[in-house]
């Protein structure tokens, strides 16, 4: 009997899950806010389906109910990626050692 | 346009090397090169993304453009943003990915075959409970987090809303979303889909409403984690393995913040999402202590003390978030330092609206991060410390924690600045802190309470040690 590639999929969810309670514990607590903002961008990886559902649209007609919705879900996406991975590039730049000469 | 093999392996190099990203956040050193990842993983998703549709019409020009509007946005804010506003900016993007998930489980109900997932009105079933699931969690994320901005952005009163019945009717709510995914499975009805997202849509806004300002950090991290899920529920549907797998990594990661928060606070996750709390007590016991003696000081004092210490401890609260005040302190640091003192930052992990809120804050006066501590790595150099500088922090530092069981906060993990030589502590008045209980330090023998401005008054310690 073939298995179903649904168990395929839950066994890379439940096998990342795992893999994300390691790594995030092994992240320092002073980089706490970066974490949240870089993890809002990766999130944001669900623009992909917002992609899928722009195009859904044949070429004579872009728009219709379901590829307007695919749109502004890229829109948003947007918005969260470039913010999410420039706010937290901001923020990783001001982290400093104590220089050598105090 | 490229097979369904080699693009379903490109997601997961994306989702690999979102890890790494995650990965590199355990040391300031490797975490810009992990946010490179994090941007590569991205590239590589929505290039095979546009590669394995094959789609490169005038729909495609119009997916560019939307990127690039979003985009421009983001960045905009981006630039823009002081470091202090951050939980909101954080609680703004949540609401973002959620709506977007909303949109994106919209679109797939509404067209299923873009998305091969069977015909309008006879999707598969499995794929319906997924896009179901993601559609509820991420409503509820969308509205939780619009609460948690207004709340953080002072637009809504911090304080908590409670109503009675309030409990029994959120339970009810989510009830009846379990019900409605039920129906919807067996009807398909697109009528029963929306009424779905709206139900979804008010409890994440009666979830957030009772929970108070000192709470967030603990909510931002609950909705993180959420919005996480609600990925991970439209990777199901869209068989997309870098979606599982970011929605999985992000989820956790979520969940995971929150512990540590609750645990700062030493209260269970249920007392803080039920809420209600710092509501209640804030009359009953802040009657008679008003009139106990307080020893207040001006900057003159605070300077004296301190240049003549050895080594001094500071602990920021939000207050200096609120004042502005990183800056000024330190340069106050700074003064402090050409004088041969020694000086070490002190951080609770719930300071501040955020997890690591003042690491940031400190980071953006150009602190260097090996001077700031945690709180396990620091409470013991209390005892030997000359003078505790207590900034826009108050109930982190509540001794009562330790000695009074009837307390609220009772078993909160503080820092024992009362152990300090002296303490030195910069608040607008007396008034009771977040939790609404009195603290004991203020009328400490070796406490010197300083009234005024954060900022201010950094500024003029400074001056007075020059």
């Amino acid at each position: 009997m073939e298995i179903d590639p649904l168990i395929f999929r839950l066994s890379i969810f439940i096998l990342s899950i795992f893999v994300g309670y390691y790594v995030v514990w092994s992240v320092t607590p002073s980089l706490h806010t970066p974490l949240m903002s870089v993890t809002n961008a990766i999130s944001s990886v669900i623009i992909v389906g917002a992609i899928i559902a722009g195009l859904s649209g044949n070429s004579d007609k872009v728009f219709n109910t379901s590829s307007i919705f695919g749109f502004l879900a890229i829109a948003l996406a947007a918005i969260n990626i470039f913010g999410g991975f420039l706010v937290t590039q901001r923020m990783l730049a001001m982290y400093k050692k104590k220089k050598k000469d105090k | 346009m490229i097979s369904a093999n080699l693009s379903a392996i490109f997601y997961l190099v994306s989702g690999v090397l979102f890890i790494l990203a995650l990965r590199g956040l355990s040391s300031p050193e490797t975490s810009r090169q992990g946010n490179f990842f994090g941007i590569l993983g991205m590239v590589i998703a929505i290039t095979v993304t546009f590669l394995s549709t094959g789609n490169f019409s005038t729909g495609f020009l119009f997916v560019l453009i939307f990127i690039l509007v979003g985009g421009s946005i983001g960045a905009f804010i981006a630039y823009r943003i002081p470091m202090t506003a951050m939980p909101e900016l954080v609680a703004g993007f949540h609401s973002l990915v959620g709506l977007a998930a909303v949109f994106v489980a919209i679109s797939a109900f509404l067209n299923p075959q873009a998305f091969n997932l069977g015909t309008q009105g006879n999707i598969k079933l499995g794929s319906l409970i997924e896009m179901s699931i993601g559609a509820a969690v991420g409503a509820i994320t969308f509205s939780g987090s619009i609460i948690a901005f207004l709340k953080l952005q002072g637009v809504m009163s911090g304080s908590p809303i409670t109503f009675k019945g309030q409990h029994p009717l959120n339970a009810i709510i989510l009830l009846s979303i379990i019900l409605l995914i039920y129906t919807l499975c067996s009807t398909q009805s697109s009528n029963i889909f929306w009424i779905l997202l709206a139900v979804s849509f008010l409890i994440g806004f009666l979830l957030i409403i009772p929970i108070g300002g000192a709470d967030m950090p603990v909510v931002i991290s609950m909705l993180n984690s959420y919005s996480g899920w609600a990925a991970a529920g439209i990777g199901f549907t869209l068989e997309n393995t870098a979606l599982i797998i970011t929605g999985a990594l992000v989820g956790s990661s979520g969940a995971i913040l929150s512990y540590i928060m609750c645990k700062g606070m030493n209260r269970s996750f249920f007392s803080v999402i039920l809420g209600g709390f710092g509501a209640t007590e804030e009359t009953s016991n802040n009657t008679d202590k008003e009139q106990r003696p307080v020893k207040s000081g001006n900057a003159d004092d605070a300077a004296f003390l301190m240049k003549n210490a050895s080594s001094v401890i500071i602990v920021p609260g939000y207050g200096m978030a609120v004042a502005q005040a990183q800056h000024a302190l330190r340069e106050m640091v700074d003064t402090l330092k050409k004088n041969d003192i020694k000086v070490s930052y002190a951080i609770h992990p719930v300071a501040g609206r955020m997890p690591g809120h003042m690491n940031v804050l400190l980071a953006e006066a150009n602190v260097p991060y090996d001077e700031v501590f945690e709180l396990e790595e620091i409470n013991n150099d209390f005892a030997n410390a000359d003078v505790a500088f207590v900034i826009g922090a108050n109930d982190v530092t509540n001794p009562v924690a330790k000695t009074d069981p009837q307390s609220p906060i009772y078993g909160m993990p503080v820092l024992d600045v009362e152990k300090c030589k002296s303490v030195l502590f910069v608040k607008r008045s007396l008034s009771p802190g977040y939790a609404g209980i009195d603290n004991d330090l203020f009328y400490k023998e070796n406490t010197l309470m300083l009234f005024a401005d954060a900022k201010k008054m950094v500024e003029e310690i400074t001056k007075a040690i020059n």
